[in-house]
């Protein structure tokens, strides 16, 4: 090194000093973001913002999209019957299927805390896999299951049950999606119960309390933010779902996710498509506020 | 372990089983799916003896191998990019403030909980939009193929590496980079030889897991491919819609297998202690 950095002149802490090494960090910091925060601001909040202005604009007899005359016609087709009742299926496959997922994974996510550490992980771990592995075949594996000549169908058929396929109805998606999304569920859960101050039930328990009565007003309270984190991880692609119910759902379990595609796919109506999507991102944005507020810090 | 966290008698037994059912669960429809795929038997989900014809039918299909490859390159690429801007991101809001650093924290935070069909609309507005006005200004036609993918791809991996990096910097004492900056270390042979190699387990474990993450996407890609670009994952798609088949079966097993190896070697890295310069 031939030549010292400027800031390493004068190590001594004088208040330009600090203020000039203040800057400086600033500085820095910016032009270390600015890579990411230009390609998030390019490719994610523009696209976002797109979206929100193809959901007042028109569509064309040709089925183009004019970017004139905007309205909210696309809005309104959200009042329309059928439109109607796919967002009221799909709010309640979607609250349907984060139920479930709290009703299995909160005792699951109790039990695992109170393992030792060493098993903790390791169960930790096989929850991880399916968590990251792949979904599309996640949900296939369901479609062989359920299929006509698969081991279900097999079995229920044997057992004197003709006609009980569960395959193409909502009963099937809402199994895809809780088979899907349960390790969202239980991670954050597991991550609440975990930091939980244990030695609280433990006093509880000396004072003469029952273990309902433990479980209502110390457990249940404690881990709340990871109860509210799982519920919004499961609910907000619950809802927006495609996959699933493409590939387990038959023709009457059509949900947000499906039309949205249909509108920009086949039917050509992306300003419904957009409208749809947008009112998919409020709901999302809304929930993921709401979970910030409650007092959650990271997801 | 102390003694608070004993369960007892009836809440204990009820507990274990629950854990061995979600566990089976998990676990039982991916065996099922292994097995048929090694079954001899053209109909679906029965067993008709042990055969490896699929996987050879899987190795021999022209477009599957087409797909698989675009998948591949995607999936390399984006990684490569998004684990630089994802790795910086993580450094830069961990280590410093700056103005926005909030409004940006949020913006690496949507990625990974809008749903992909919302984002694959964006990512279709956004390059359709994109195309018309360099047409209109610049008279250059575009089209959607492997770049628009790619793109993509790296839209949604970028927050996915700076979280995982994140967590390895907060857990990490700055007191380290502070000694070496006291010692005279610039700036960059601090990050060079002090914080790079402490972070490097977060960046490996970030950049398997964006590779997982690409390999797997089917909505956003199903949105932005072009003709010459199909993946692996938007193939298989098509081929499920119309129905199940054997060599679906082998295809699926195979891209399972790849993204459980992927994790597994994620969480391993994330686990490692770090310190080696790799």
């Amino acid at each position: 090194m031939t030549a010292v950095a400027p800031d390493e002149q004068s190590l001594v802490a004088t208040p330009e000093f600090e203020r000039s090494n203040e800057r400086n960090k600033r500085r820095s910091g910016l032009l270390m973001a600015l890579p990411a925060y230009v390609y998030l601001v390019l490719f994610f909040a523009l696209p976002l913002i797109i979206v929100v202005v193809y959901s007042f604009a028109t569509r064309t007899r040709s089925g183009g999209t004019a970017l004139s005359g905007w309205n909210l016609d696309s809005y309104q087709k959200l009042g329309e019957p059928i439109v109607r009742d796919i967002l009221f299926r799909s709010l309640l496959l979607a609250l349907i299927t984060t139920f479930i997922c709290l009703v299995i994974a909160y005792p699951f996510s109790y039990y695992l805390s109170t393992r030792s550490p060493m098993v903790r992980n390791i169960m930790l771990v096989f929850v991880m896999i399916p968590f990251w592995s792949n979904f599309l075949v996640r949900n296939y594996a369901w479609r062989v299951l359920l299929g006509n000549n698969g081991p279900i169908t097999r079995l229920t058929e044997g057992v004197g049950w003709e006609e009980s396929s569960i395959l193409f109805t909502p009963t099937a998606v809402v199994l895809g999606l809780v088979y899907g999304f349960l390790p969202f569920m239980i991670l954050p859960m597991y991550a609440a119960l975990e930091r939980m101050d244990w030695s609280l039930i433990e006093a509880s328990r000396d004072l003469g309390a029952t273990g309902v009565q433990t479980f209502r007003n110390i457990t249940l309270p404690l881990s709340r933010p990871g109860v509210i984190a799982g519920s919004i991880l499961v609910f907000i692609p619950s809802l927006g779902a495609y996959v699933t119910p493409q590939i387990l759902g038959g023709a009457k379990t059509t949900l947000l996710g499906s039309y949205i595609v249909t509108q920009f796919l086949t039917a050509r109506n992306w300003p419904v498509g957009a409208s749809v999507s947008t009112v998919l991102m409020v709901v999302m944005l809304g929930a993921t506020l709401m979970y910030f507020r409650s007092g959650g810090k990271t997801l | 372990m102390s003694t608070t966290k004993q369960l007892r008698g009836g809440a204990k037994w009820a507990l274990s089983v629950n854990a061995v059912l979600v566990y089976v669960f998990f676990y039982a429809p991916i065996a099922l799916l292994v097995m048929y795929s090694f079954s001899n038997d053209n109909l679906v989900g029965r067993w008709g003896g042990f055969t490896l014809d699929w996987y050879r039918a899987f190795g021999e299909n022209q477009e599957v191998q087409n797909a698989l490859s675009v998948s591949l390159k995607v999936a390399l690429f984006s990684t490569l990019i998004s684990v630089i801007l994802g790795t910086t991101a993580a450094l830069a809001l961990e280590r410093y403030r700056f103005r926005g650093n909030r409004f940006f924290d949020a913006l690496l935070y949507l990625p990974v909980i809008i749903p992909d069909v919302t984002m694959a609309v964006m990512m279709l507005l956004f390059f359709t939009q994109l195309f018309n006005f360099l047409d209109a200004v610049f008279g250059i036609r575009f089209a959607k193929g492997l770049a628009t993918v790619t793109l993509s791809h790296i839209a949604f991996s970028i927050s996915f590496v700076s979280i995982v990096v994140r967590a390895r910097l907060a857990g990490m004492n700055e007191t380290l980079e502070e000694a070496a900056r006291d010692l005279y270390a610039s700036r960059w042979k601090a990050f060079r030889y002090v914080t790079l190699p402490l972070i490097t387990p977060g960046v490996v474990g970030g950049a398997l897991l964006a590779l997982t993450i690409s390999l797997d996407d089917v909505v956003i890609t199903q949105f932005v491919a072009g003709p010459g670009s199909t993946t692996l994952p938007v193939y298989v798609f098509g081929l499920i819609r119309r129905g199940v088949s054997p060599l679906i079966n082998a295809v699926s097993v195979v891209m399972l297998a790849a993204s459980i190896l992927l994790v597994l070697l994620s969480l391993l890295a994330q686990r490692a202690r770090g310190g080696t310069t790799a």
